[in-house]
């Protein structure tokens, strides 16, 4: 009872893929990953643009001292004119400028959205991962409070929510949304990691010692990452909009500039009828356009779990 | 003779145990998905459990590994009452009883590299520091026939070949410098060409290291090649067992017969010959070589 | 005239920018009505790319890049939309591997039949659910199922059962070539022989052209009459089933046929191939598997062997085809 080889066992060195020359240890794990996400998710044509519009955003935000011609809040100019030399998308009705404020407002709809949807997919990210890995009671109970949260409407419960809480300030909004919009995420994350959990992998990590934490953390969660980016993106595009739908409706800081606001002022102050067309079409293009930067990023985004595309 | 630089290695003793599911829904009923079953593996020695999909040998594999527990009977490894393992004591058992798994594409994490996979069982169990590790980590990719063990250490899975990440799943069973080794159809899921190789690297390990095989098939032929008794299970039930060859040579049982049929043999099957669909005479069979090429 | 004849079939995608693979590289193929023929390979052999190309079904980003497929008279290779669907109903059909799989699980096995008999009818033919009903019963008896299981749902049978309900469906529309993609990996042994021996004897009742893909060579053995064994998108060898167990084939044919062995042998050895096949976004130059062959010479690194004779049948290497050669010229000498 002998096996016989042709030739002795060793298999010749892979002569299947190319191979990427040698890892660079010095520079640290999760930088370099970082660094391939980026370039993974420059390589993809909507993703790119996503980015780019991002990138002017933000530095539209960074730099809004410099780029915005007056202050957002000086009452300086003549009220209700239309787009002009000196107001390029003409004044409100407290003679403020509204170009001015369309720069400045890009720093609450960047900081709501990021920071809202940052927490939002936090707390669906770390309940999905228990949920999802270990059922049981935990899973039972959580699972039906995310249900709950789940099918109340969103609006009306940060509506009620914003205007029960005494602040009226940035860090509201943002409680209230990433309170309102963590329950999708968690959903997902759950039933993907069920569905990981089942595969081999992961029994195999246990087999070889490896702790409930480290299973979850850095078995079963780099295998989700373009699940918890796309919804990261998609919870900061929600949270961009509820941000301004809850300044629209006066449930915000009147007295912040954001793009949200304007679009509250132009309401109160009949907007359309005074001619100043600019003044409602501006923000809410703002708006959309930061929406559709994220959701473009969204797209490139799958790469990212997929080592495949990981060497180029 | 096999090199066993091991004294007291523990046997897996498999006493009449049985796996029962209650099916819950329109038709309740229980199903006995193994049987009473029995057996023992002794140091050093390599047992096939064979049977084909729903014979029960994959829930005997998970009870065995600690996955699952036993609805009756008893599972002991020396002095360990497998069935009664919680976390931690499984844990350990790991660092005894390690398993080789059938897919080598799922059974390894697709963003770690080969040298990830098989430093964690080494850093795990064996508490070496992290340039230690890596050493023995450069042993084990060697032994596996994964040379040189540099150039296969950072590669990720997609970068191998279905046999290569076989070898990478063996040589992190290996990690832990395990006893018994649970083999479930490490080879079903290559190519014929690969399997050869992987086989006798696993007859090869049994040999240097000591250690014990547990072989779960459905391929006749590879039990044949790696065990030296093999059971036959059907339907949760051993229905024969002895030393291999002497049941592939003379099987009693029908069930034994029917799979040896099936063994679609490509010197049988050319000269006409379709096995099952004529009334086989075992006995003619056996004693006699085999026909073709290949055997003697 | 043949039922198949295709020339210069070439499959190539690009899974990512600027790399080709080229999974099916200049294959030549002929069918006769009512052969019944096993395509052999390995994992990337090109086998079920092949299986897929000469039925029209190869899914993006896979293309046909070139040759032409002559089925009936009609180059196939050439058509698309409707004309190819309209080609389909009374031409060739496909099983899949899984075809277990390939059964829409939300709908009973009778309304599946249903789908498949209205949408190709032809006038004059009887699609009521009475209709339907029949032929369906007819077709599942064929492949030696009971009438009952159209009301049933493909999570409520057997993988076995699936796959021949999958190959009832094939038979549906009569064709006159069926290509089964692997039918028989996902299943137990026993009941892979129970299913295998079911497709040769509807192919010996039918008369229909029957390719059978597999990567195990005893199956294909056992129920084929010709076997075509393919190697890095190439068929290597092409001979009658009978003899591909004895005297000397292609390297690759012999060193495969070399891992199989009788486990209830005295003795049993097998052997097995090393090293892997070569990248096929790289351009080949001289026989690809010069590099693992026990008997390659420097010619095989250089050219690439065409598929030359080999008695009976054919087979692309160099060292054999001289061999041939000589022993033809001594046999007219002698």
């Amino acid at each position: 009872m002998t096996i016989l080889t042709a030739v002795p066992p060793p298999e010749a060195p892979g002569t299947a893929a190319p191979v990427p020359t040698g890892t660079a240890q010095a520079i640290p794990g999760p930088l370099r990953f970082i660094g391939r996400a980026l370039r993974t998710l420059w390589s993809n044509g909507k993703a790119r643009t996503g980015i780019i519009v991002l990138g002017l955003i933000i530095v539209v935000a960074i730099f809004a001292p410099l780029l915005a011609p007056h202050s957002p809040s000086a009452t300086s100019f003549t009220p209700y004119k239309g787009p002009s030399g000196t107001n390029l998308l003409g004044t409100t009705g407290n003679g403020q400028d509204v170009f001015s404020q369309l720069i400045y407002g890009s720093r609450i709809s960047l900081i709501v959205g990021v920071l809202a949807g940052a927490a939002a997919t936090f707390v669906a990210v770390t309940l999905g991962l228990i949920t999802g890995y270990r059922p049981g009671v935990v899973d039972e109970v959580l699972g039906f409070i995310t249900n709950l949260v789940l099918v109340i409407p969103g609006i009306p419960l940060m509506i009620i929510l914003a205007a029960y809480l005494q602040g009226r300030s940035v860090w509201t909004i943002v409680l209230v949304v990433a309170f309102t919009s963590w329950a999708t995420g968690a959903r997902v994350i759950r039933s993907q990691t069920s569905t990981l959990r089942t595969r081999e992998f992961v029994t195999s990590a246990v087999f070889s010692g490896e702790r409930l934490l480290r299973v979850v953390f850095r078995e079963i969660l780099p295998n989700m990452t373009s699940l918890v980016a796309a919804s990261f993106f998609a919870a900061a595009t929600a949270a961009v909009l509820a941000e301004a739908s809850l300044e629209f409706l006066g449930l915000g800081n009147p007295a912040t500039v954001s793009w949200g606001t304007i679009l509250y002022a132009a309401q109160q102050q009949n907007a359309l009828l005074t001619g100043q067309w600019a003044m409602v079409l501006a923000p809410g293009l703002a708006i959309v356009l930061l929406m559709v930067s994220f959701t473009l990023i969204n797209f490139g985004v799958d790469a990212l779990s997929n080592p495949r595309l990981r060497e180029k | 003779m096999p090199v066993n630089d091991r004294t007291n290695v523990p046997a897996l003793t498999v006493s009449g145990v049985s796996k029962v599911y209650h099916v819950r829904g329109r038709d309740r009923k229980t199903v006995a998905a193994v049987n009473d079953v029995s057996f023992t593996v002794a140091p050093g020695a390599a047992v096939g459990l064979v049977g084909a999909s729903g014979s029960g040998k994959s829930t005997l594999a998970k009870m065995i590994t600690g996955s699952e527990r036993p609805t009756g009977g008893e599972i002991t490894f020396g002095e360990v009452a497998v069935g009664r393992l919680r976390a931690g004591g499984l844990r350990r058992y790991h660092h005894q009883v390690q398993m080789v798994f059938q897919d080598p594409y799922g059974a390894l994490n697709p963003l770690h590299t080969v040298e990830y996979t098989v430093m964690r069982p080494v850093q795990n169990f064996l508490g070496l520091s992290a340039a230690h590790a890596r050493e023995r980590v450069a042993e084990l990719l060697e032994t596996v026939g994964l040379t040189p063990a540099s150039q296969f250490a950072p590669k990720l899975p997609h970068q191998l070949s279905g046999g290569q990440r076989q070898r990478v799943l063996i040589a992190r069973a290996l990690g832990s410098d395990p006893e018994l080794i649970v083999a479930d159809e490490p080879v079903s899921m290559l190519d014929v060409s690969l399997r050869a190789g992987v086989l006798k690297l696993l007859a090869e390990l049994r040999r240097q290291r000591g250690l014990s095989l547990l072989y779960i098939t459905h391929d006749l032929l590879s039990a044949r090649l790696v065990t030296d008794e093999i059971l036959v299970l059907n339907s949760g039930q051993v229905v024969e067992r002895g030393p291999t060859k002497q049941v592939l040579q003379h099987p009693q049982h029908g069930y034994t017969i029917q799979l040896l049929d099936a063994v679609a043999n490509p010197f049988v099957a050319s000269r006409g010959g379709l096995g099952g669909s004529a009334p086989h005479d075992s006995a003619a069979q056996a004693g006699s070589p085999a026909n073709g090429r290949g055997s003697k | 005239m043949a039922l198949l004849e295709a020339r210069g079939v070439n499959v190539a995608y690009e899974p990512n920018r600027g790399q080709r693979i080229w999974s099916v590289r200049d294959v030549d193929v002929v069918l006769e009505q009512g052969e019944f023929v096993g395509l052999v390979g390995e994992s990337g052999c090109g086998k079920t790319t092949l299986g897929y190309a000469l039925t029209r079904m190869l899914p993006p980003p896979a293309r046909l890049t070139g040759g032409s497929i002559v089925f009936d008279g009609v180059d196939i290779a050439s058509l698309s939309g409707e004309q190819l669907r309209r080609q389909r109903r009374n031409g060739f059909a496909l099983v899949l591997q899984s075809g277990m799989n390939a059964l829409n699980p939300v709908r009973s096995i009778g309304k599946q039949f249903g789908d498949v008999l209205k949408a190709h009818a032809r006038p004059g033919d009887d699609v009521s659910g009475e209709g339907i009903r029949r032929r369906g019963a007819e077709l599942l008896e064929s492949v030696r199922l009971d009438g009952g299981v159209l009301s049933r749902f493909p999570h409520e049978l057997s993988g076995g059962m699936r796959q021949r309900v999958s190959i009832a469906l094939a038979l549906a529309l009569q064709p006159r070539m069926i290509v089964f993609d692997e039918p028989t990996t996902a299943l137990d042994v026993i009941v892979q022989q129970a299913v295998i021996q079911t497709i040769k004897d509807l192919q010996a009742e039918r008369g229909f052209t029957a390719v059978l893909i597999s990567h195990d060579l005893g199956v294909v053995l056992e129920a084929t009459d010709r076997v075509m064994v393919m190697y890095a998108g190439r068929i290597v060898e092409d001979q009658p089933a009978r003899v591909m167990a004895h005297g000397r084939h292609h390297p690759y044919t012999e060193a495969l046929l070399s891992c199989y062995g009788d486990p209830r042998a005295d003795v049993v050895e097998i052997g097995g191939i090393p090293g892997s096949p070569p990248d096929l976004s790289q351009p080949n130059r001289g026989c690809s598997f010069a590099p693992r062959c026990p008997v390659a010479e420097d010619i095989c690194r250089s050219a690439d062997p065409p598929l030359s004779a080999l008695a009976p049948g054919r087979a692309a290497c160099h060292v054999r085809a001289r061999a041939g050669q000589v022993e033809m010229e001594a046999s007219h000498a002698g």
